[in-house]
């Protein structure tokens, strides 16, 4: 049997490359381990609300002095979840907290969102009452006509369960009613977005700060939708964006110092820039 | 009216010169859609830079670093378990039972979907390990993911060795360790490294499996204890939020010019291997 | 002799902690999700479609329909496709052909699913809604972007099961004056018939197991559907949308539909692998 010997070459060489590229990946283990003042400020939850945390933290950390923040998304209940479960500093909530986590936690407002009814350019409805809007995703009324609008049957589209949009909705709207369960699940609101940008026959509903001009967003009880109507209180269709905290555990200093920023002037006019309503 | 084989065989041949022409024209499309609306975006910068408001301006090197910390850990860790995990099964035991058993599980395991993998991860590694949402948990997740391919592929390669060969490397004298080593590896490499290449390539098209697993972090890591963002993940993200089209499209080119260049490299490697062992 | 002992002790603790790994996920997964299907019953939660998770239902049906109902229609378009591909590379092909359509199939093996999940819904959506009428987002759309998914694995492993059948029964049925034709399908599919099933399944194997695909264009409704055209959510998106915020019940539940999956996979394995043992025996 012949022996190559730079195959031989090759397999030792190979060793120890192996060997040194194992070491320089888990090398920074010892450098960022368990130094709880190197570990960035980990923010988990809503979708809604992670654009807005996100451009908050980018502001937040061009001071060199601060913490990394590390904004992810997940869900509103996975924020809480997260929170529980002892994987992240601060939870992002787009809903008010039930009675059963308002026991395990701390909510703290940092701005008020409004949630837009949103449907395709070209349907002739413009303002529904709310009455109107829960018998549509209740399935009760099945067909545009009936709205004044064309000859189609409604398309509906909900977020998927664990969204704070979604529970937002359901407060507010539906109530003790069922959503239909013909209604399409999307999990984000970008892909509601897109949905009922391009199908005549689609209503959602979404973030009011990222609506954009390529949908319509429909009146409620004769209020037109927008933040200042939002903050006067007259459009119904609101909802806190809130960061939560866990109770019983006294949050690290470096989260402290995110959200008193987030509370404070400045970080305030960024969220307004964007089209959200200060907290009050 | 009777259909005679030749009408039969013009027919058909038609049929399939149709199906494969479609199916060359799907793969061109879906590349040719993506390259068409990214390719344009990637600039020096696009490559180089970290994301911006939310990644609707600035680049996504944090996204490649990640995606290279992530795929890479897990190959490092799953690739030589696996081979020697695969060599002890088909030349250190005895065929029984046992191992029918466990070349079953490794099969049923590669077929698993790989969100079960990602729930598990995120169930034990992030929560119960308290690993929280990092690299490392992605990497020992994706690990675990592509253990049972690397496993069968390898193994599949090892058995095709000729027995002759081992049986002349014995009777030249050889211990068993020289004997895989020098015999049967030889062989085998090309097929171990088909398997180990598809693992990449699996790895770095993962999505579900990272998403609560290494978290989606939009910051350069700087240790495997922290959360990041993986390029999959970037473009689902970017695209499903509607934050930016122009930049989902630009990832995704990334994305597929990576894989293309993965095989292409691995097809060149394989050919330098066959050359040399043959 | 010492070094070699050592070498098979280090060999043995390597093999064991991987084979304790993976049986480590097997377990854990039973264990995170038997006891709550034993808990509502079997019954309630295979063949109930009521998913309430906040009130405590977890029937999974519609689920299972939508996952059944989007591979099999997965497995009929990947399955003609690939098996049509296989014969043509195995066949049919010139050298010039092939050398353009391995490759080509091996990069469509590639590409990630949240690519094929993405052009999907760009591409594929507004035509069928706007053509064959519905949301866009259904069982055909799913099973038409998975079929895709599914075509390079039926194949790749199609060709090896062709390629195995021996050269005399094509040169003889040829030496009797059949067409190329005839030969393939009257001979060499019979020959190969096991493995090319074989093939099929494990095709279905990976349909079922896809996700992110499928979150994208299935429409992930809960009411179980009634045309090709209608919405359905399959197991692998219930987890995928569910499992970030699940806790308690609700997650053991998930796993539940992971234990679901697992026994799915690993009878569609045992059926591919008696169905293989099967063609390598009639081949040899």
């Amino acid at each position: 049997m012949m022996t190559k010997p730079y195959l031989h070459v090759i397999a030792g060489y190979g060793k120890t490359q192996y060997f040194l590229a194992l070491f320089i990946l888990l090398i920074p283990i010892c450098e960022g381990c368990r130094d709880s003042k190197n570990q960035p400020v980990s923010v988990i939850g809503s979708t809604s609300i992670q654009p807005f945390a996100e451009l908050l933290a980018e502001e937040y950390q061009k001071n060199e002095l601060v913490s990394f923040v590390d904004v992810q998304g997940g869900g509103s209940t996975a924020g809480i979840q997260a929170l529980a479960d002892g994987i992240s500093d601060i939870g992002m909530c787009s809903r008010e907290l039930t009675e059963e986590e308002k026991n395990h936690f701390t909510p703290i407002e940092i701005a008020r969102d409004g949630l837009a009814v949103v449907v395709h350019k070209s349907n002739p409805v413009n303002n529904l009452t709310l009455q109107q809007i829960q018998m549509l995703f209740s399935g009760r009324i099945q067909n545009w006509k009936e709205l004044g609008g064309q000859n189609m049957p409604v398309r509906l589209i909900m977020r998927e369960e664990g969204s704070g949009t979604r529970e937002a909705f359901i407060n507010l709207v539906m109530k003790k009613n069922l959503v239909s369960r013909k209604a399409l699940v999307q999990e984000s609101n970008g892909a509601v977005k897109e949905l009922v940008r391009y199908d005549p026959a689609a209503v959602g509903y979404m973030s009011l700060g990222l609506v954009g001009t390529e949908l319509k967003s429909l009146a409620v009880e004769g209020v037109n939708p927008s933040a200042e109507q939002v903050s006067l209180g007259r459009y119904q269709l609101s909802r806190p964006f809130l960061f939560v905290l866990k109770t019983d555990t006294e949050p690290r200093p470096e989260a402290r110092k995110f959200i008193d920023y987030v509370l404070s002037d400045q970080g305030q006019k960024i969220l307004e820039s964007e089209g959200l309503v200060r907290f009050k | 009216m009777k259909i005679t084989p030749a009408t039969s065989q013009r027919f058909v041949v038609v049929v399939l010169w149709l199906i494969a022409a479609i199916t060359i024209f799907i793969l061109l499309f879906i590349i040719a859609y993506i390259l068409a609306h990214g390719l344009g975006n990637i600039t020096w910068s696009f490559i180089t830079e970290s994301p911006r408001r939310m990644g609707r301006q600035g680049g996504i090197l944090p996204m490649i670093v990640g995606t290279i910390y992530v795929t890479a850990l897990a190959v490092l860790i799953a690739a030589p378990v696996g081979v020697l995990t695969t060599i002890f099964l088909t030349e250190y035991t005895r065929e029984g039972k046992l191992t029918s058993f466990i070349r079953f599980g490794a099969d049923c395991l590669a077929g698993i979907p790989s969100i079960i993998f990602g729930l598990f991860g995120f169930v034990f590694f992030v929560i119960v390990l308290r690993m929280g949402f990092s690299i490392i948990s992605g990497a020992l997740t994706l690990a675990l993911m592509v253990l049972p391919t690397i496993i069968r592929t390898s193994e599949e390669a090892i058995r095709a060795v000729p027995q002759a060969y081992r049986e002349v490397s014995y009777g030249l004298g050889s211990t068993r360790w020289q004997m895989v080593t020098r015999v049967v590896l030889k062989s085998a490499l090309p097929g171990i490294c088909t398997g180990i290449v598809l693992s990449i390539g699996r790895c770095v098209s993962e999505t579900a499996a990272v998403m609560l697993t290494a978290g989606s972090a939009l910051r350069m890591p700087y240790s495997p204890f922290e959360s990041s963002r993986t390029l999959s993940l970037h473009f689902y993200i970017l695209s499903r939020e509607g934050i930016s089209m122009q930049n989902a499209y630009a990832t995704a080119s990334v994305l597929i010019l990576a894989i293309l260049g993965i095989n292409v490299v691995a097809y060149l490697l394989m050919r330098r291997f066959v050359a040399k062992v043959t | 002799m010492k070094k070699d002992r050592l070498i098979h002790a280090a060999l043995t603790v390597i093999a064991l902690s991987a084979i304790s790994g993976l049986a480590l996920i097997t377990i854990f997964v039973f264990k995170e999700g038997l006891p709550i299907i034993l808990r509502i019953g079997v019954k309630n939660f295979f063949f109930s479609g009521q998913w309430y998770p906040r009130e405590g239902k977890f029937g999974i049906l519609s689920m299972i329909v939508g996952s059944l109902a989007v591979t099999a229609g997965a497995i009929i378009i990947g399955g003609v496709f690939g098996l049509g591909c296989a014969v043509v590379l195995t066949q049919f092909a010139p050298r010039r052909l092939v050398v353009v359509l391995k490759p080509a199939i091996e990069l469509l093996a590639g590409i990630p699913s949240v690519v094929y999940g993405f052009i999907g819904v760009v591409v594929l959506v507004p035509i069928i809604r706007q053509y064959l009428g519905g949301p866009g987002l259904s069982i055909l759309t799913a099973s038409i972007v998975l079929g895709i998914m599914i075509l390079p694995t039926v194949t790749s492993i199609s060709v090896d099961v062709i390629r195995s059948v021996p050269r005399s029964y094509r040169e003889g049925s040829i030496a009797l004056g059949a067409t190329g034709w005839q030969t393939t399908y009257m001979v060499i599919l019979k020959a190969a018939r096991s493995g090319i099933v074989a093939a099929f399944i494990l095709g279905m194997g990976r349909a079922i197991g896809e996700t992110m695909a499928v979150i994208m264009v299935a429409g992930n409704a809960l009411e179980m559907p009634h045309s090709i055209l209608d919405p359905v959510r399959t197991l692998t998106s219930n987890i995928a949308l569910e499992m970030g915020y699940a806790a308690g019940d609700h997650r053991q539940a998930l796993f539940a539909t992971g234990v679901t999956l697992f026994v799915m996979i690993m009878v569609l394995n045992t059926i591919a692998l008696t169905m293989s043992r099967r063609s390598a025996g009639k081949g040899g």
